[in-house]
């Protein structure tokens, strides 16, 4: 069986940056394992620009920010295998993976970082009555066809769901020359970035139509057009609100999901709410060894973020290597009021070198409000807010500092608060 | 009497809201930035759009089909359609580097369209 130090699932933006992390930290025995044909993942296809604002203080597209990792993953000489799957991974640190030059191989790894991203949520999900006509792509696919493949997938076209995703593709498909007619959200909020909607929507004056669903899909062979209408507050279909538009294409841009068949295999805890990896401060999963990062722990809106989480996993994976990482007493991260999750769901004080991001979702839109992060009952941190909404993941930064005086604290508890 | 609009600032994915106070004298007074990115972005917006536009052209002889490029710097919003017709017939052939120049001066608004990816000849 081969053996190696390392072994990274996924050569997208969390594996790439996990990878160079661990070299840093004088790892070299490393394999990543990518199932595409090359390095980079999804950000190959991101060919829009607004990456790396944040960790190379540039405005970079999706292929130039994966661009500056590949580079020093090719300077390091750090081994990689293209076009291979990975079918199962063992609580021990097992991993069996498949390739047309190899055929099915065993190799055992000392750390393993898990950066397999996630998948799109399909029309399966969403329950949409009609026929299953051909043109209805998930808005990622659509994405490949146009900027990898070079095909447009269609001229007229509605798009459901307000995900990034989607808004990227209502502006790409235009530029392309298509008709995007509508976006139609069911929440009374949108799930993407601010900037997607007036860069992508309201620049080219597509309509966001919130609070409406698709109510049925019409066309037998190609979709032809489809039925919308409101939604009240439960999110029920309003009787009597129906409206017909023609369309040949239906994008859907209605929620990711982190990719774990994988994980689940090897035994690790999957949080509920973000369909991740359960992880501590040290992105440690509940399998000793085996760590988690970017959007197979849970959904990002920025690669910025994705590269950072992913260098703490890469470090970690390290210093487990090189057996450095400690367990001690763990501080639980409980998500309190308004807080859908928290990454992470415990802290070790010991592990902490200057300060712990904890990463977060609202539950809704809240102006005027507060973050408050709470050890047990002590208020350490109330910052005030402008606005929070589901769409934009936060964070909050907590100081080495505050740890010293509570470290017998048994939660910390992060939660919104109302003026 | 002072005009005001609230626009969203799309520097960065903070998205933050900037209230812009319109002066009688054409003077424009920002607030709501967290960086002063957030401030000068404000003022171009209202008085001069500029957009960053990306793209995919076909390449020949190529590892992959497309190739991916970007506007090198910001053009006038009202330029984009004509910058996406000039892109309309190109093709280009492989090796390609990033960086490389795909259209010379787009529309002449004295910015090159430049390929983002690098793709190498198909072996």
């Amino acid at each position: 069986m081969l053996k190696k130090d390392l072994v990274i699932i996924g050569a997208g933006p969390a594996g790439l940056a996990a990878v160079l992390s661990a070299y840093n930290h004088g790892i070299r025995d490393i394999l990543i394992l990518e199932r595409e044909s090359f390095l980079g993942g999804i950000l190959n296809q991101c060919i829009h620009n607004g990456f790396g604002l944040h960790i190379f203080k540039a405005e970079l597209t999706g292929p130039e920010y994966a661009a500056r990792y590949i580079e020093k993953i090719h300077e390091a000489g750090i081994e990689y295998w293209l076009d291979t799957m990975v079918i199962d991974l063992s609580k021990t640190r097992k991993i069996t993976a498949m390739n047309e030059t190899r055929g099915v191989i065993e190799i055992q790894a000392k750390a393993v970082v898990l950066a397999m991203g996630c998948r799109e949520r399909t029309r399966g999900a969403l329950n949409i009555p009609g026929f299953r006509p051909s043109g209805i792509f998930s808005a990622g696919t659509a994405q490949k066809y146009v900027n990898i493949d070079g095909y447009l997938p269609g001229r007229e076209i509605v798009i459901l769901g307000s995900g990034d995703i989607g808004l990227i593709m209502a502006r790409r498909l235009t530029l392309e020359g298509a008709k995007v007619k509508m976006v139609l959200e069911i929440m009374p909020y949108s799930g993407g970035l601010k900037r997607n909607i007036v860069q992508c929507l309201d620049d080219y004056g597509i309509p966001l139509k919130l609070s409406h669903t698709i109510v049925n899909i019409h066309g037998k062979d190609r979709i032809t057009g489809i039925t919308y209408a409101k939604v009240d507050k439960n999110l029920e279909v309003i009787a009597g609100t129906e409206e017909y538009v023609s369309c040949d294409t239906l994008l859907l841009s209605v929620g990711l999901i982190p990719e774990n068949e994988l994980s689940r295999k090897a035994g690790v805890s999957i949080n509920k709410m973000t369909q991740g990896p359960l992880v501590a401060n040290n992105l440690e999963t509940s399998v000793p060894g085996v760590y988690a990062c970017g959007n197979v722990l849970h959904v990002h809106d920025l690669v910025d973020y994705v590269s950072e989480e992913a260098e703490e996993a890469g470090k970690s994976a390290a210093l487990h290597i090189l057996a450095k990482d400690r367990h001690d007493g763990m501080i639980k991260v409980q998500a309190g009021r308004g807080i859908r999750y928290t990454v992470p769901s415990a802290i070790d004080p010991e592990a902490i070198d200057k300060f712990v991001i904890i990463r977060f979702r609202v539950d809704n839109v809240y102006e005027r409000a507060s973050l408050m992060v709470r050890f047990d009952n002590d208020l350490v941190s109330n910052k005030e807010k402008r606005i929070l909404t589901p769409g934009e993941m936060e964070q909050v930064i907590l100081p080495k500092a505050w740890f010293t005086s509570r470290k017998d604290a048994e939660s910390i508890i992060i939660e919104v608060g109302k003026e | 009497m002072d005009k005001t609009r609230q626009i969203t600032c799309i520097n960065c994915p903070l998205g933050c809201t900037l209230d812009v106070v319109i002066k009688p004298d054409d003077s424009l007074v920002v607030t709501g930035f967290q960086c002063e990115r957030g401030e000068a972005y404000a003022k171009k917006e209202i008085l001069h759009p500029m957009r960053t536009i990306t793209s995919s052209v076909p390449v020949i002889d190529g590892e992959y089909p497309m190739v991916s490029v970007k506007t090198a710097g910001e053009i006038s919003k009202d330029m984009i359609k004509n910058c996406m017709l000039a892109l309309k017939d190109i093709v280009i052939k492989a090796p390609i580097n990033i960086g490389d120049v795909i259209v010379h001066d787009v529309c002449s608004s004295g910015i090159d369209i430049v390929a983002t990816r690098d793709v190498r000849k198909k072996t």
